[in-house]
């Protein structure tokens, strides 16, 4: 099995790692940087727990070998808060009650995020769909919808996406 | 068999990131069914974590290749480069002009995530029978074209790819280099619609249809479906026998009793019953006949 040195600019700050060729990026992220942000829920690209942006772009970090993401710019759910601030869609994920058990939540975050920034004129049925690869098993996703089209609001108003 | 742990990758393999076709090729033809092409993951890592590594040895990384990335428009045709996302197809002004089929059905598959990562070759050779991009590919005459160091580059029709669930026409020594569409006759229409259990799941059944329009006739007619055999297909005799008829109500109606007789669904499928499968085969057939003649620029009496 090869070793391989690899940089991720994770939130901005490149970071030098070794890394085994079947190391997930996902536990590379959770386990040697411990940002435990993104979630480890079903391994397989159907739930979106482990939601992270590469670019704008979401992709599931529980399906990229780490070594496949050397020189990727990657976003994890703490990379949207900036000076102790959130982000406008983490904020109105909490000022709607979007949140029950929270596992969802930093996945809800990273997609609902990408979503805002590539259509900030999103109207429900366009929210609806873009989520829809965004399991929650408790809140019944209209508290989350709500949130996202909030977040469109605010982002036109000049807050920070 | 032990217990399935998603979380890690248990199967040990070497990673190497060509930064050309050719040094891919080299270790293809070397290394044969031993490499594993990586184009997004999101089909491979599933496997390997499921442990039907086999005896995987090279996870070949192809995206350094840029020759595998794109949309090229030409003369006749179009080239799609197979290790291209899903979602920069999707979005593809050229795509969605001369294809909106294929636009549509790609728009419709998994998550944005999933197609942020995915390719197009990944999903022809992953060789599903539900695989939502072929039937597109398949009623635009599409080609395969298929690269190795050995015999040098060879053309399929998408039709001919696919021998059964999970196994298609690639040797182990080749690559999927690029999806090959003629570019669509005057006074052309398709339609795609797909049947899931909820959005982004995989589809229980889907049909394509591409219509040629000549006058108030039909010029051709092209019909494929996924998940009504051990393979997605196209249905050539039920399709062209629509060729040089006045398209009718009736014509349509006929076509879609035609298919639901043609159609053989296993008996336990994705927990859709082959009664099922017929009955919505029926409607889609019509639907989606009536679509593409309409966005031909045909009417219908």
């Amino acid at each position: 099995m090869s070793m391989h040195e690899i940089t991720l600019i994770v939130n901005g700050k490149p970071q030098k790692l070794t890394v085994k060729s079947n190391e997930l990026l996902l536990n590379v992220l959770r386990d040697k940087l411990f940002l435990t942000g993104a979630k480890y829920g079903c391994g397989i690209a159907e739930c979106s727990a482990c939601t992270v942006l590469k670019g704008d772009r979401s992709i599931m970090s529980c399906l990229v070998p780490a070594v496949a993401a050397d020189g990727w710019e990657i976003t994890t759910p703490e990379g949207l808060v900036v000076d102790g601030e959130l982000n406008a869609v983490q904020e109105e994920l909490v000022n709607k009650g979007a949140i029950q058990c929270g596992f969802c939540t930093p996945g809800m975050a990273m997609t609902g995020t990408a979503c805002v920034r590539e259509n900030p004129d999103a109207d429900e049925a366009f929210v609806r769909d873009y989520m829809r690869g965004n399991y929650c098993r408790c809140t019944g996703y209209q508290a989350i919808v709500e949130a996202i089209l909030a977040a469109c609001e605010d982002a036109k108003n000049g807050k920070r996406v | 068999m032990g217990e399935i742990n998603t979380k890690f990758v248990e199967h040990e393999y070497d990673y190497v990131k060509p930064a050309s076709l050719d040094e891919a090729l080299d270790i293809l033809a070397e290394k044969k069914e031993k490499a594993k092409i990586y184009a997004g993951g999101t089909d491979l890592l599933v496997h390997l974590k499921m442990g039907k590594g086999g005896d995987m040895e090279v996870m070949l990384d192809i995206n350094g290749i840029d020759e595998l990335f794109g949309v090229t428009k030409s003369e006749d045709s179009v080239r799609i480069g197979g290790a291209e996302k899903i979602w920069v197809l999707e979005t593809n002004p050229v795509i969605n002009e001369l294809y909106p089929a294929l636009a549509k059905a790609m728009s419709l598959m998994a998550s944005v995530s999933v197609r942020n990562m995915a390719s197009i070759a990944g999903n022809f050779c992953n060789a599903s029978p539900v695989a939502d991009t072929v039937g597109p590919c398949m009623c635009y005459c599409g080609k395969v074209e298929l690269k190795s160091k050995e015999r040098g580059v060879r053309y399929v029709d998408a039709t001919e790819f696919f021998v059964g669930p999970g196994r298609t026409v690639i040797e182990p020594d080749e690559i999927l280099t690029a999806i090959i569409l003629p570019i669509p006759k005057e006074n052309t229409g398709d339609s795609f619609t797909k049947i899931s259990r909820v959005r982004p799941d995989i589809a229980k059944i889907s049909l394509t249809c591409v219509v040629t329009r000549d006058g108030d006739k039909v010029d051709t007619c092209r019909i494929a479906m996924g998940t009504v055999a051990p393979t997605p297909k196209y249905f050539d005799e039920i399709s062209e026998a629509l060729n040089g008829k006045k398209m009718t109500k009736e014509l349509i109606a006929d076509t879609a009793d035609a298919l639901e007789a043609a159609i053989k669904p296993r008996k336990k499928s994705r927990s859709s019953t082959p009664e099922y499968k017929k009955a919505m085969t029926h409607l889609m057939a019509i639907e989606n006949l009536e679509a593409a003649w309409k966005a031909s620029g045909g009417e219908l009496a």
